[in-house]
């Protein structure tokens, strides 16, 4: 208790130590809030790198899972669970807080104590979710975080008095600036040896399924706690003003789009290009220390050019994600998703939609799993089926890679959006259609349904910290870097294999005699109207279980012939394709499903094979047919 | 069809009674209703039965919500309770969906949901405040 004074509260929680129970595991310590109430950047405060994110064991449910240091060495495991308003479970995410803090969910132990985060400057609402959490008896800190808003805004609140009118200690937070985090430590730490414990609070929990009387009773804790709610927030009513403005709100939203794209092609170049010839460097310094022979073909042109062909794309990649986590944490995402709901009701989506389909933008697996917060189930199929049309990073890759070899740089709209940027923006697009046009299909016939309402809460525009942009272009790179050094590498060390078997006469065969080439020979006829060769379509075979396999297929490829090697893929890719056949495998890309990952996920989420059987065989045909028309369309001169 | 309603939000008030009994009939014969009362004289301005006929920056009460009890729970968690003051502010461009001011945040609806919320008469209004 002695080092916890500064903690509001905990005077009245005081309590005869329960025998200590974390000798034998470690301490667990759940965080529950309310959507936007900082809870994210609470755990990333309290855990920094010390985190990792994983699925509840038997559900979809993302969970963020970490580790705090205290100041006595111990660590706490922190558990982050999905933003609710209530614990009645309606949906997935809801059941889920709900059997971890009832210490039902299997895998997980019931948490020892609860971090239960409000906003400080919607008191009234947010602290509706404190009479569920509370009447789980589990010792409980409540943060009242944005403490900072709460003070520049002119409210108040008296941490004291709210403690003990709720029987848990209250403390008063800014989890973005990091003032009075030591409190949640020394809260941590007290309840990790088992010196915490809730007392009665003052007034009587109300009945839990009653929302109005929820709301009634968080509303006279307030006033007990002579809580003064802050003026609006001046600052987001003017950026409304702005970006919600009939004509600038508009203009705005596209300039924000391109300007995105210009940036990731542009800005993105100087390193690129220090990655490539890092990677040059260091495979032609392998290549010397190695003897001449199997193993240094093997490492230098299986898995250095193979591999390091993808992770040249790594800066690009880190670049858009950089600008997602921006415009997220800034709030501005959620009035592109207010601009873009009248779009998307025209197609039979609806609002809670449109989250899954900009993570669809990352990538199509936890698009797919997120798609669990949708309550209707037919909306919810049709959302899992479109999503893989979102232009994900594992196609980016390819993008760029022919996009930089075929189309000239040249200004197209004035001279900050050029040519290579528009191509881009142009293949987003293309997704976005297709993924739209697909899902009013199915809307209109076999997915058939009334329209769900659309209810979306607008945060106060915020301005977005260093340290979770950090932390999410941390996250983002093990991520690709992990599918690099598993997927990919794989997927080189065979082809690399393939390419060099059957040997004739003792030596390797040229790569057309390989097993390599006769599957790219067995499947030429197919892929021939597209303008793809040979060597494309072994490129195209390995891309079926990751997309941008095929850039460390031709990487391989090209390595082993050696001949293009110094002049780069861009050079070869330019000897192998007509522009036609440039065009047909972007449009191929755009809307064939190639990805293991996602086929796996959609099973396991629609419990069968039938709907990603039928969304495989659809993308595939869509993908083959519009390839088609553009090869035919550019031999045919339509676009010179 | 469930009907949340109406004696929301006196603190004191020990009974807040969810109105399950009270159906009505759909926003447009209510609609119609309104244009006949302004023709009789003392009710002179129309004043808005629905969350939707509110202009801009016009606070409005809510009565109850005419959904189902899902989405009325859902609405209900965001801040839209009987009782509560509604504030529309602004809208995406194209008019649609709105962005509602409500008890301390503000949420974004499209109109087919905000005829749904029906409003306090002022009248009763007055007489309960």
């Amino acid at each position: 208790m002695s080092d916890c004074h500064s903690c509001a509260g905990c005077g009245v929680a005081a309590a005869p130590p329960p025998a200590s129970k974390t000798a034998t595991r470690p301490h667990i310590v759940a965080i529950i809030g309310p959507p936007n109430s900082g809870k994210s950047t609470l755990f990333n405060r309290l855990t920094g790198l010390r985190q990792k994110v994983a699925n509840f064991p038997g559900v979809t449910v993302e969970q963020r899972v970490g580790k705090a240091k205290m100041n006595n060495h111990r660590e706490v495991i922190l558990v982050d669970l999905p933003g609710v308003y209530s614990l009645n479970p309606r949906s997935e995410d809801e059941q889920v807080t709900r059997d971890v803090l009832k210490g039902e969910m299997n895998g997980i132990p019931k948490p020892d104590a609860v971090l239960l985060i409000l906003d400080s400057t919607n008191l009234g609402r947010h602290l509706v979710l404190a009479a569920p959490i509370l009447a789980l008896k589990l010792p409980t800190l409540v943060i009242l975080n944005m403490a900072d808003d709460l003070r520049s805004r002119g409210g108040q609140v008296d941490t004291a008095e709210l403690a003990s009118e709720l029987g848990a200690p209250v403390a008063l937070v800014s989890a973005s600036k990091g003032d009075g985090v030591e409190k949640v430590f020394q809260f941590m730490a007290g309840t990790s040896a088992g010196t915490t414990s809730l007392a009665a609070p003052k007034i009587e929990l109300p009945v839990l399924q009653d929302v109005p009387r929820c709301r009634q009773w968080a509303q006279r804790v307030g006033v007990g706690a002579a809580y003064q709610a802050p003026t609006p927030p001046l600052w987001t009513r003017r950026l409304d003003a702005i970006f919600l403005h009939p004509v600038f709100g508009v203009l705005i939203f596209a300039g924000v789009v391109a300007g995105v794209f210009q940036t990731i092609f542009r800005g993105a170049r100087p390193l690129m290009d220090g990655l490539q010839a890092l990677i040059q460097i260091s495979g032609h310094w392998i290549g010397n220390v190695l003897p001449d022979g199997i193993i240094r073909s093997l490492l230098v042109e299986g898995v250095w050019n193979g591999v390091g062909s993808v992770i040249v794309f790594l800066p690009q990649i880190l670049l858009l994600f950089l600008f997602i986590g921006i415009l997220e944490d800034s709030g501005y995402l959620s009035r592109a998703a207010l601009i873009a709901d009248r779009t998307m009701a025209k197609f039979g989506l609806q609002g809670k939609s449109f989250i899954p389909l900009l993570s669809a933008y990352a990538c199509a697996v936890p698009a797919i799993m997120s798609t669990r917060t949708i309550e209707s189930k037919r909306d919810r199929l049709a959302t899992i089926l479109i999503a893989p049309f979102m232009t994900c990073s594992a196609r980016l890759p390819v993008y760029f890679l022919i996009i930089a070899a075929f189309i000239k740089d040249r200004p197209f709209l004035g001279p900050f959006f050029g040519t290579q940027a528009a191509a881009l923006l142009g293949l987003y697009i293309l997704g976005f259609l297709a993924a739209i046009i697909t899902a009013r299909l199915l809307k209109s016939s076999v997915l058939k349904s009334e329209r769900t309402p659309f209810m979306l809460e607008m945060p106060p525009y915020r301005m977005p910290t260093l340290r979770s942009l950090g932390l999410r272009l941390y996250d983002r790179s093990k991520v690709f870097l992990h599918r690099a050094g598993t997927v990919i590498l794989t997927c080189a060390v065979v082809l690399w294999v393939l390419a060099h078997v059957p040997l004739q006469n003792g030596k390797p065969p040229e790569i057309s005699n390989s097993y390599a080439g006769m599957i790219g020979h067995a499947v030429e006829p197919v892929i021939k109207p597209l303008g793809f060769n040979w060597k494309i379509g072994i490129g195209l075979v390995s891309s079926i279980f990751a997309r941008e396999t095929i850039v460390a297929t031709f990487g391989t490829i090209y390595g082993i012939e050696g001949d293009e090697h110094s002049a780069g893929l861009q050079q070869a890719m330019q000897n192998e394709l007509t522009p036609g056949g440039a065009f047909a495998l972007l449009i191929f890309f755009a809307f064939a499903m190639q990805c293991i990952s996602t086929i796996a996920v959609v099973r396991r989420e629609t419990g069968g094979w039938k709907w990603p059987a039928v969304q495989f065989a659809y993308m595939t045909v869509v993908a083959y047919i519009c390839a088609l028309i553009a090869n035919v369309a550019v031999r045919a001169g339509l676009f010179t | 069809m469930v009907l949340y309603g109406d004696a929301w939000p006196k603190l004191q008030l020990a009974e807040p009674e969810l109105d399950v009994l009270k159906k009505k009939r759909n926003t447009g014969s209510t609609m119609q209703l309104s244009v006949n009362n302004a023709t009789n004289g003392r009710k002179a301005p129309i004043s808005p039965q629905t969350l939707a006929q509110l202009r801009e920056g016009e606070s409005g009460t809510l009565d109850r919500l005419e959904l189902p009890e899902d989405v009325a729970r859902r609405l209900m968690e965001l801040g839209f309770l009987p009782g509560h003051e509604v504030v529309p502010a602004r809208s995406a461009p194209g008019g649609e969906p709105r962005v509602y001011q409500v008890d301390g945040s503000e949420v974004a609806l499209r109109r087919e949901t905000a005829k749904r919320l029906i409003l306090r008469p002022p009248a009763a209004r007055s007489r309960k405040s």
